[in-house]
């Protein structure tokens, strides 16, 4: 029987550097805590397969893999998983019971299918045709049979994505009843209603000279607090402060007179 | 005999050797480029610019970067330690690396090898660079993440959404080059392009829509909106100091000056010299080209450095706007249109079919323009109703005066 795989050199010192790491990182996906850290680690995983189609020859396969799933795919994960739950940790305990046995069956199932199937498929089997599929160069290659052959359910596939994308869309639009005002409308309404008196902005918070904080109404001239200075989220948090403790009539302003 | 050819039988010492003077090229770059930037924004303000230490202040940015160095390095307490430490790393390694497929000279004679200085030659090099664009952003995004507090991730959020979106662009109009080229490698498409024009005049919608996306792509004003020093503080770095910082520094101008190199290669003809010039591609036994790479990168980088000295910043739902209603259908037609006359041009004998075609995309084109000015001229002229008088005293408008006090001289207006 002749040696299964040949890997010699460079490309066996890259597969049994990155190899190790990319299996590491795997089961660190399935075992870390944090859901970011996971993506994290999904995301190395499938930047060690693009380097491993890349030192196999396929070098279109391994950059498009980078841009499209490490880039995009993974980045609108992450996207989400950061605004969802910033700090979110998965919780272990088993809401329905039962479930874990099952989801163990099913993923020692579906690895054990696809180690036989490509175990199968590739190992003690010489790869053939690889030159001829190349001859003209492989991004070529691919794209005479991406174009010609398999044209259809190429097609197919796009238009199955595009309808996930406009859907996904359509279910997180939300309708506005009004067309939200631009600054430019914004501006021009100040000046055109009623008052003149908020034209050029409402009042900013604190009292001059003593304390500057957002928190701290501003004072009017007349010494009483003014409460458009201040956020209403501010307000509605009860976060804010007496302003009158910083008038200037409460405070010692007696100077020392320099002899 | 290419590039590819060229570089297949260099010894590993080669190899090395250029990995290091691409790392050794692109820091000095980045160190003369910040004082560069400095000293012509300023100058675009009527300032002096830093003129201290060493002659015209040349070290400056030297000494900024010893003094970064050493100062303290600080972690917040709510920080995540390891993505924080990991980030920077990211960040400045993917600028780096774009560079590896980048040809800066012709054939040469290094050290009694005749080579390109160009680190590899893949035949997908254009898309190597994008995707390692991708993962740049990681860098950013999870800096904004993992420094736990509210400015960075804003910053970060908004840059992941802005190099999305911008990257979509990006890729469309490199389409058009891919199409014209037939290849997808830097050399070839530097090649290609000795047999007709460059590129930035064949293709000029493509090359503008580049130079845009490439602004946004690299986070520089008017699209800093990750950093956005009046709204965010310093967005995604606002946590980071010492070395960590400098690293996004660093990140930040190689990653310019790649995407400006990139430019380079793919609309202005390369290490080539411009045309008309030819004949200096041979001084210095074909290091001239060097300098002609450099000029021309050096020429997109002041255009970076004229953008920032000139135009605000942009709001955010504008500059989102911009991205997906404008540039990405915009570069979508174009390539309709390429595709169409490349299509015409190889498979017809005659003329008059591509003269015909480009006629019809002109006609279309000024349609759907005056159909747009039509449209806003309508919008604008909405009458508004006058405002009640307020209840207060103001000056009289300009249009009640009707006696002004002037000079014995103009009195023309009574």
């Amino acid at each position: 029987m002749q040696p299964l795989l040949t890997i010699q050199g460079p490309e066996a010192a890259l597969f049994w550097i990155l190899a190790p790491l990319s299996v590491a990182a795997a089961l660190g996906m399935l075992l870390v805590k944090k859901a970011v850290h996971s993506a994290l680690l999904l995301a190395w995983v499938m930047i060690t397969l693009a380097i491993f189609y890349i030192a196999q020859g396929a070098a279109f396969l391994g950059v498009v893999q980078v841009i499209v799933y490490t880039g995009a795919v993974m980045m609108l994960f992450l996207f989400i998983l950061m605004l969802v739950g910033v700090d979110s940790s998965d919780s272990l305990t088993e809401t329905i019971t039962g479930l874990r046995p099952i989801a163990i069956t099913a993923a020692v199932g579906l690895g054990g299918l696809l180690v036989s199937l490509l175990g199968r498929a590739t190992l003690g089997r010489e790869p053939v045709g690889l030159e001829a599929a190349n001859a003209s160069g492989n991004v070529e290659g691919l794209a005479a049979l991406l174009f010609s052959t398999y044209v259809f359910p190429f097609e197919v596939v796009s238009a199955l994505l595009i309808t996930a994308a406009l859907g996904a869309m359509v279910l997180a639009h939300h309708q506005r009843t009004n067309p939200r005002p631009s600054q430019r409308e914004q501006a021009i309404n100040r000046f055109r209603s009623g008052s003149l008196a908020g034209a050029a902005g409402l009042p900013g918070p604190g009292v001059f000279a003593r304390h500057n904080a957002v928190d701290v109404p501003a004072l009017l001239p007349d010494g009483t607090p003014a409460p458009s200075s201040i956020s209403a989220t501010l307000k509605a948090r009860g976060n804010v402060l007496d302003s009158g403790q910083f008038q200037l009539d409460n405070v010692d302003t007696t100077v020392v007179e320099e002899k | 005999m290419n590039n590819a050819t060229l570089l297949l039988d260099d010894p590993g010492w080669i190899i090395t050797l250029k990995a290091l003077i691409v790392f050794v090229v692109c820091v000095f770059l980045t160190i003369m480029s910040v004082w560069g930037e400095r000293r012509i924004v300023a100058r675009m303000q009527m300032r002096v610019g830093p003129n201290r230490v060493g002659k015209f202040g040349l070290i400056q940015a030297l000494a900024d970067g010893v003094k970064l160095a050493l100062k303290e390095d600080l972690i917040p307490a709510a920080a995540d330690k390891v993505v924080f430490i990991i980030a920077p790393i990211i960040s400045a390694t993917a600028a780096f690396m774009a560079f590896a497929v980048m040809p800066l000279t012709g054939p040469v004679n290094f050290f009694g090898e005749e080579t390109v200085m160009q680190l590899t030659d893949l035949p997908v090099g254009v898309l190597y660079v994008l995707a390692i664009a991708s993962v740049g952003v990681y860098g950013i995004v999870l800096a904004g993440w993992s420094s736990g507090s509210t400015y960075p991730l804003l910053g970060g959020l908004r840059s992941s959404a802005q190099v999305i979106s911008y990257e979509i662009a990006m890729g469309l109009s490199l389409v058009a080059v891919f199409i014209y080229s037939g290849s997808m490698s830097t050399s070839a498409i530097v090649q290609a392009q000795q047999d007709t024009w460059w590129y930035g005049l064949v293709l000029f919608p493509s090359f503008v829509i580049y130079a845009i996306s490439m602004v946004g792509e690299t986070n520089r004003a008017p699209f800093d909106l990750a950093e956005a020093e009046g709204e965010l503080v310093g967005g995604f770095h606002t946590e980071y100091s010492s070395l960590k910082f400098a690293l996004f520094f660093l990140a930040e101008y190689v990653n310019i000056i790649a995407v400006s190199a990139l430019a380079t290669t793919l609309f202005l003809g390369g290490y080539h010299a411009i045309p008309g010039l030819g004949f200096t591609e041979q001084w210095l036994g074909g290091w001239f080209t060097l300098i002609w790479f450099f000029i021309k990168v050096l020429f997109f980088f002041f255009i970076f450095v004229w953008l920032r000295g000139t135009l605000p910043r942009l709001r955010y739902d504008q500059f989102m706007q911009f991205g997906w209603k404008v540039l990405i259908p915009v570069s979508l037609l174009w390539i309709l249109v390429v595709a169409t006359l490349r299509i015409i041009s190889t498979t017809s004998q005659s003329r008059v079919v591509t003269f015909g075609f480009a006629g019809v995309v002109v006609l279309v084109v000024l349609g759907i323009s005056t159909a747009f000015e039509n449209s806003k001229n309508k919008r604008t002229s909405v009458v508004h109703p006058e405002p009640a008088a307020p209840d207060f005293a103001v000056p009289s408008l300009p249009s009640e005066i009707t006696t002004i006090n002037v000079s014995q001289q103009g009195g023309d207006r009574g």
